[in-house]
């Protein structure tokens, strides 16, 4: 364990210290989801903690924001040890969290959602004006140009974030914890709530941060914690630190996310040809004109910020959206009119980006999930055949190592890493000739982004499969693909084979270049 | 983000396994109850005759069920089954009336076969608007088949100008006799309506288990868009429940006419409830995806062996409702700790 505590960029000393946890321990039974956890959280600073899922960011943070209690160590604030009973009374002490799920009404205006439970109230109701002005002030001193009567369901995620962090200064805390709170946001967005987080850190309230996303993180952190399998691996000061280290600590090895398979090239396997995409509105296009062409055994790698149009272009060519005009070829046939299931079968699959809400289905097994997408291979007549069934489940448990005992198991039980591998080891059940995968990292950690971008490489090498992924990170695009196609506003805006550098590809993709 | 924190302690596993058994199979356990607390208060409660007609009043109800079940597996509801099973009958009455033909001056006496044809097709047709609306116009369900509701029984008041077809039983002369068989006769005993009920439930519990359609089903309650994205014909699934229950419904229209030798339009009020509550009493969850046959035909059980042991003894009607609400609500009571625990 290396536990720096030295130099701060900053200059502060101990007494800025507002918040500690020493030794702090949680057990489910005979589980340890915390094995003593030590650090500090300072005033008017940037902590971010790092660790893969099951790494105990989540128990900690819910310790920390009072709504579950330690099993053993001591949480101490301003230096004197604190008991939270309940999250109500951690907001009392000054601390709040925002949960990766906004817990805002969508159907309240701003103002009500920022007063949702703490009500001015007088004798004669709620005095409705006063909690308007103190709205107005709180987005103006957010620099948020928002009328505390707009609903909530009509602001943009980024803005919907702005409540909550107003709501949080409205309790008055001195403490905010965010949980992922850039994993919705465009990149513009995300910006602006960059900004705030630096507005907050200057007025004094100290920020507890947590994200996969950690080239991003480390643009706004002070300290860094990083935890793995419940335990702090390093905690350090931002000067000290840097990509790679963070990694290294998280998964304790130098990561690799593999290299492109020397496959043999066929064919273009799927085709694009100058596909638009109408965008929400219908009046411009999220997609404008792409074209696009993937042989056998290639991996493409398609980067792009949020709003490129990397997910109509994939829901598009899967059959989820209609296309505007172009041309979707699969192995030279149009298959523009087909429906979903007969592009699964002519062998074109997607992997949503949204697993939970476009790929699993909660209330079945992982064996159900599994085989969800080629029953027809194990139908027969009219009765499906068990046996089939368990060997389709088998193989597909096999080929993506899905770590579970057979398939009989609830696909809630699977951590995130391995219900991904179950929604991409359906998709390939179907035995596609081409397969688009959104974001296939997305919420996963780096130990299994590793297995699922092998399992990629292994499937395009040795069934001749052409895999189009996605990802906003850019340290996927240098991993197994063999070219990488920068999509910005709708249009491919760079194409680059494998050898390229990092800051070619952003600088391509319209983004700011950071570092 | 992490999960370890679902894991549960592993103390106390013997007294969790009870309570989980009891859990789970609840519903049998409750009707186990009840015949036994009926047999002691009631001597004629415990005999195989009385089993077998409660079991008929019971078909009725778990006709309706079944169709229910489909409908909530889907993720749906269908308040319009009570309304469909009054309408069904009716139409029933009316084709053994005879149909006039003015032009031709005759009048024809279908066959009871295309009787019992016909009218199960006038359920599928029922189903299948409200499967189009809520598939393809996306209407909530609830108010699609709410409005079927009051849009069937209307037309069944129409049809008679709300009296009752009293005379189903035909005649010689005319070839159409027989129809009081469904409600009457008996197969080794056995009431034909509880045949046809043992029959249907088979059928689509085997749909439900080994069919791709069934598969398709239980995806589609439980994850519509994942569904979809697999290549689940979900439009297609969602008017084939409804289609199914309105079929179910018609069924159970007949057998109840033919049971009742009469066609009343306000027959099967609110039954479309009772279905429900089998249902949820079954186990189904309400959200989609969960729930099966064997689960409803209990639930339906427990609501009818109860209702008729109340009857029995001796209690009034209005304590029957009382009892009937306090199980319903019980059964919801616990599908939520079984599934709040096992969903979290």
């Amino acid at each position: 364990m290396t536990v720096q505590q030295s130099i701060d960029p900053k200059n502060t000393t101990d007494e800025d210290v507002v918040m500690s946890a020493r030794h702090v321990a949680k057990h489910y039974g005979p589980i340890k989801a915390l094995k003593g956890v030590n650090f500090d959280i300072h005033r008017g600073q940037v902590t971010t903690l790092f660790g893969e899922n099951g790494a105990g960011k989540s128990t900690l943070m819910k310790i920390l924001s009072g709504i579950i209690a330690p099993t053993s160590g001591q949480i101490l604030l301003d230096g004197a040890p604190v008991n939270f009973h309940g999250a109500n009374d951690a907001l009392a002490h000054g601390i709040s969290i925002i949960h990766q799920e906004l817990a805002l009404a969508p159907n309240l205006n701003v103002r009500d959602n920022i007063f949702m439970g703490r009500e001015i109230r007088t004798a004669r109701g709620v005095d409705f004006a006063k909690e308007e002005r103190i709205t107005r002030a709180l987005m103006k001193e957010l620099e948020e140009d928002l009328d505390p009567l707009t609903l909530v369901e009509d602001l943009r995620l980024g803005q919907q974030q702005i409540v909550e962090i107003a709501r949080a200064l409205q309790a008055k805390s001195r403490i905010l914890i965010m949980d992922e709170p850039t994993s919705a946001l465009s990149a513009s967005e995300i910006e602006i709530l960059f900004k705030v987080i630096n507005d907050l850190t200057a007025k004094g309230v100290s920020i507890v941060y947590i994200s996969h996303h950690l080239e991003e993180a480390l643009q706004i952190t002070d300290h860094a914690v990083v935890l793995r399998d419940g335990a702090m691996t390093a905690w350090a000061p931002r000067a000290e630190i840097d990509l790679e280290w963070i990694v290294r600590n998280m998964v304790g090895e130098n990561f690799d996310l593999g290299t492109p398979p020397d496959s043999k090239m066929g064919d273009p396997a799927l085709t694009i040809e100058n596909l638009c995409v109408p965008d929400a509105s219908g009046h411009g296009l999220v997609v404008d004109h792409m074209n696009l062409s993937v042989r056998s055994g290639e991996i493409v790698c398609i980067y792009g910020l949020m709003g490129a149009g990397r997910t109509e272009m994939m829901e598009c060519a899967a059959g989820r959206l209609p296309a505007q005009s172009g041309a979707i070829k699969l192995h030279g046939q149009d298959i523009s009119h087909l429906s979903i299931a007969q592009r699964i079968e002519a062998g074109l699959v997607l992997v949503p980006e949204d697993r939970q809400r476009d790929g699993l289905v909660p209330t079945m097994t992982v064996g159900q999930n599994l085989s969800l997408a080629s029953i027809a291979a194990f139908t027969r007549g009219l009765f499906t055949s068990r046996k089939d069934e368990r060997k389709v489940i088998e193989d597909s448990i096999r080929e993506v190592t899905v770590k579970t005992d057979g398939g009989g198991a609830m696909i809630g039980s699977l951590s995130g890493g391995n219900q991904q591998k179950v929604v991409i080891g359906k998709m390939l059940a179907t035995r596609p000739e081409v397969i688009l995968l959104d974001e296939p990292s997305r919420g996963i950690d780096i130990g299994a982004k590793a297995e699922v971008f092998k399992l990629l490489a292994r499937t395009a090498k040795t069934r001749g499969l052409a895999v189009v992924f996605s990802t906003s990170e850019v340290s996927e695009c240098l991993s197994i693909a063999h070219r990488i196609i920068v999509m910005n506003k709708g249009h491919i805006s760079a194409e680059f084979d494998h050898t390229v550098s990092k800051e070619q590809i952003m600088a391509a993709s319209g983004e700011a270049v950071h570092h | 983000m992490a999960d370890i924190t679902t894991s549960k302690p592993a103390t106390g596993d013997m007294n969790l396994n009870i309570g989980k058994i009891l859990l789970e199979g609840r519903a049998f356990f409750a009707l186990v109850v009840i015949i036994v607390v009926f047999s002691f208060l009631s001597p004629v409660y415990f005999s195989a005759n009385n089993f077998l007609i409660m079991s008929s009043h019971v078909a009725i109800f778990g006709l309706l069920a079944i169709g229910m079940l489909l409908v909530i597996l889907n993720g749906g509801i269908d308040l319009s089954v009570g309304s469909t099973l009054g309408l069904s009958g009716v139409v029933a009455g009316f084709l053994m009336q005879g149909i006039e033909l003015p032009s031709a001056g005759v009048i024809l006496y279908p066959p009871v076969w295309a009787v019992v044809v016909l009218t199960v097709l006038l359920g599928a047709f029922v189903g299948a608007v409200n499967g189009v609306l809520i598939a393809f116009f996306r209407v909530p369900a609830f108010v699609a088949t709410l409005g079927m509701l009051y849009v069937a029984r209307g037309v069944a008041l129409l049809m008679t100008n709300g009296l009752t077809y009293n005379n189903l039983g035909g005649a010689e002369a005319l070839g159409n006799t027989g129809f009081d068989w469904l409600g009457f006769n008996r197969i080794a005993g056995v009431p034909i309506g509880v045949i046809i009920l043992a029959l249907v439930a088979l059928a689509i519990g085997l749909v439900l288990i080994r069919t791709a359609f069934g598969r398709w089903l239980y995806a589609s309650g439980g994850n519509e868009r994942a569904a979809e994205l697999s290549g689940v014909p979900t439009r297609g699934v969602k008017i084939s429940v409804y289609v199914l229950s309105g079929v179910c419904a018609a069924i159970a229209g007949l057998v109840l006419s033919s049971q009742l030798t009469s066609a009343g339009p306000t027959a099967g009020t609110t039954y479309e409830l009772t279905a429900i509550a089998a249902v949820v009493i079954g186990g189904a969850a309400l959200t989609g995806g969960r729930g099966n046959v064997r689960g409803t035909m209990l639930g339906a059980f427990v609501i009818g062996f109860l209702s008729d042991g109340l009857v029995i003894i001796g209690v009034s009607a209005y304590w029957q409702t009382v009892f009937t609400g306090a199980v319903i609500v019980l059964a919801v009571l616990l599908n939520s700790l079984q599934y709040g625990r096992a969903g979290r």
